[in-house]
């Protein structure tokens, strides 16, 4: 594989105000590469979902953007939790979320089953109590 | 439908996009759940919100939608202006509720989402 630029972002667990600056950070790269309007918004809306995951079930943790000549991997790594169920945790509407995040606009239980759909390939590496590490890939 | 007559069936303030007040937009969606507007919307171009958070305008960014309305007079905070800004995300501030102000551009002519 040739050359890959990478785009990487601490994601502060401790702060929901700024949760998302990631993703709109990443969406203003992409633009500037001059990738398609479409691969873009699938990837932004990939990463922010779980961009947002990390904040709101997993304390923080780092995010990484690579693209490719192909394609584009995200990665997202936190220690938080962990997912003990990823069957459960992959259907529409399930979520654990608190009354305080859904007051926050999340927690429909949409996201994960959405980073899904928008990406071409989606991999959940998670260990209960140790932390989750999700790698989803969007074609070029 | 221009964000201007959005802003004048609505009667509402423009908070900041001044000169973006000819844009044609063509669909909208209102929610207060940021999840569903990431799950549900397709190509809507304008949200209707009553939710006042940073999140509000990533998750308009994320969508690429150009005009963002809070409803029921709610401020949108200095931060959130200085994002839409920079998204270039127009945002209006109006006194109505939610359901008065989508049916109010809905009878005027502005459609919801496209079902897949
Ligand atoms: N990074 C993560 N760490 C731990 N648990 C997670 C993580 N991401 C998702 N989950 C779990 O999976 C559930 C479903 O996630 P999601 O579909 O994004 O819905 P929501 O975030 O609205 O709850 C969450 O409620 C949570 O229990
Ligand atoms: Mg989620």
């Amino acid at each position: 594989m040739s050359d890959k630029l990478n785009f990487h972002f601490d994601v502060d667990g401790e702060n929901f105000v700024s949760a998302g600056q990631a993703s709109v950070q990443v969406k203003k790269n992409l633009r500037e590469l001059g990738l398609p309007p479409e691969v873009i918004r699938r990837v932004s809306i990939a990463m922010y979902e779980g961009e947002i995951n990390m904040v709101i079930h997993a304390n923080g943790g780092f995010a990484d953007v690579d693209v490719y000549e192909d394609k584009i991997v995200i990665t997202l790594d936190d220690k938080g939790p962990g997912i003990k169920d990823i069957a459960l945790a992959m259907q529409e509407g399930y979520s654990t979320a608190s009354d305080q995040v859904r007051s926050l606009g999340f927690g429909a239980g949409m996201g994960l089953p959405n980073m899904k759909r928008y990406t071409d390939d989606m991999q959940i590496d998670t260990r209960v109590g140790v932390g989750t590490k999700i790698t989803m890939t969007i074609r070029l | 439908m221009k964000i201007r007559e959005i802003k004048e069936l609505l009667d509402a303030e423009v908070v900041c996009g001044e000169d973006a007040l000819e844009t044609d937009v063509h669909s909208a969606c209102g929610s207060d759940m940021m999840s569903d507007v990431l799950a549900y919307v397709k190509d809507q171009a304008v949200l209707l919100t009553g939710l006042v958070n940073s999140q509000v305008i990533r998750t308009a960014a994320m969508m690429d939608m150009v005009c963002v309305v809070f409803v029921r007079s709610k401020v949108p905070t200095p931060e959130m202006i200085e994002l839409a800004e920079e998204s270039s995300i127009a945002l209006l501030a109006s006194g109505k509720r939610m359901y008065e102000a989508c049916g109010t551009l809905y009878y005027h002519g502005l459609g919801g989402a496209k079902h897949e």
